[in-house]
């Protein structure tokens, strides 16, 4: 069972990765968002590079994520019509659909994460002093949004697609997580030691993996209706 | 009945009977009969709630359900009595009815979920999908709002008594004639909850019924 479940979430995942090549445009639909919030608030702080605050500048980018990940994590239930779910379902075991879901939202986010980082530190100056730790921030958070936000779309997509309902369940349960890491990051801006942060990464671990544990258990019971 | 007599003694009790002096508290340890109780029912009301999102889950029970929605609602009640009284409180104290603490914060997002939960129960209109998906979504939220209520606030200074050097909820602070009405408040208020949402559940038990005697 074990081995199988393994093998069905390495099929699903390759069948989101085929499905996202061939549909590019929601990708790059994706970066464009992105690409333009960067813009609008480069804009509307109306700064020169640099000149922002390290806190608002980390308060901005993880803002601004939030945001992307919720977008683009929605449509990992709403993008799919009723019928091809129908056959999915027909296909594939729940546990299955929903670890293959997570962990390509993951690669996604980090993908999106990194390109936002780069195009943010560009437009908006750079006041990173430890790369490697705002690395693993990136990660956590790829990691927390994707796991937080798949249930929650799924939840929201059965509750007819409506992106409102998917902020204001997704929002208050991501604070939490949220407010985690951008503390980290902000360690990481200010190039603290590691054991500075080390609370923090423990602790998302620890909601990451009770989330992780507790989508898996529901799952079934959202697909099955 | 007994949360009647327990509530009547909390009152009484609480607001003549001696109170030890602590630093900073004062007289205003009294709060305690009153706001604490409040989460610690909320607590428990939404712990029942979501032990019947569980089971609705298993049995596919509508009652289960029924009974899961209206003790959240009463949990949510107490929720916001509790900010509601914490803000008086902290208006005295603090200066300010809200001044960002992190105690606060969670409380106030913790309120957000459970709004949002009857948001997502409203938006739904197939009874048994509704029921399901929002048991899904109790039992996960539930999940979400046990680190933020027992870990998060551990990890930051918080001027919240017990926290930071505070006196407050501790074995050393607690002295016998607190204790002598707390634990009674605790229980009349957590029972005084119960009823409301055992009200609630018959008023729908019935209209369920009479639904039924109309076809």
């Amino acid at each position: 069972m074990k081995k199988g479940l393994l093998q069905e979430v390495q099929v699903l995942l390759k069948k989101e990765l085929l499905l996202e090549w061939r549909q590019r445009y929601a990708f790059n639909g994706m970066l464009l968002y992105v690409g333009s919030s960067i813009v609008v608030c480069y804009m509307s702080f109306g700064v020169r590079s640099g000149a922002l605050q390290p806190i608002t500048w980390n308060a901005l980018f993880w803002i601004i994520m939030l945001f992307t990940a919720v977008n683009a994590v929605a449509k990992s239930f709403m993008q799919e019509r009723e019928g091809r779910q129908l056959y999915l379902y027909t296909l594939a075991s729940p546990q299955g659909i929903i670890l293959a879901k997570i962990l390509y939202n993951i690669l996604l986010m980090v993908l999106l994460t990194s390109i936002g980082l780069l195009f943010y530190a560009i437009v908006l100056g750079n006041p990173l002093e430890d790369i490697s730790l705002f690395a693993l921030s990136i990660l956590l958070a790829a990691f927390s949004f994707s796991t937080t936000f798949t249930l929650i779309s799924g939840i929201a997509a059965k509750a007819g697609n409506s992106s409102v309902l998917m902020a204001i369940l997704g929002f208050p349960v991501i604070i939490p997580t949220l407010l985690m890491v951008i503390r980290m990051a902000k360690n990481a801006i200010d190039g603290l030691d590691w054991s500075a942060s080390q609370d923090e990464i423990v602790t998302l671990l620890a909601i990451n993996a009770i989330i992780v544990v507790v989508s898996f258990m529901l799952f079934p019971y959202l697909w099955r209706s | 009945m007994l949360a009647v007599v327990l509530l009547t003694y909390t009152i009484i009790g609480g607001l003549l009977m001696e109170v030890p002096r602590l630093a900073i508290l004062n007289e205003t340890i009294r709060a305690m009969y009153f706001h604490v109780p409040m989460w610690f029912g909320m607590i428990l009301l939404l712990v029942v709630s979501v032990t019947y999102s569980v089971k609705y889950l298993g049995s596919g029970k509508i009652q289960h359900d029924t009974i899961a929605v209206e003790f959240a609602y009463a949990g949510i009640l107490f929720g916001v009595l509790g900010i509601l009284t914490g803000m008086v409180w902290a208006k005295f104290t603090w200066g300010a009815y809200w001044s960002s603490d992190p105690k606060q914060n969670a409380a106030a997002i913790g309120l957000l979920i459970y709004f949002a939960y009857i948001v997502l129960r409203n938006s739904l209109e197939d009874e048994q999908q509704k029921a399901r998906i929002s048991a899904v979504y109790n039992i996960f939220a539930f999940a979400a709002l046990i680190p933020l209520l027992f870990i998060l606030p551990r990890l930051t200074d918080s001027l919240h008594p017990g926290n930071g050097g505070n006196p407050g909820f501790n074995a050393y602070d607690l002295d016998s004639n607190l204790r002598m009405v707390f634990y009674p408040a605790i229980i009349g208020w957590t029972l005084l909850g119960v009823w409301f949402a055992s009200l609630r559940i018959r008023i729908r038990a019935i209209k369920l019924r009479l639904e039924e005697l109309e076809y």
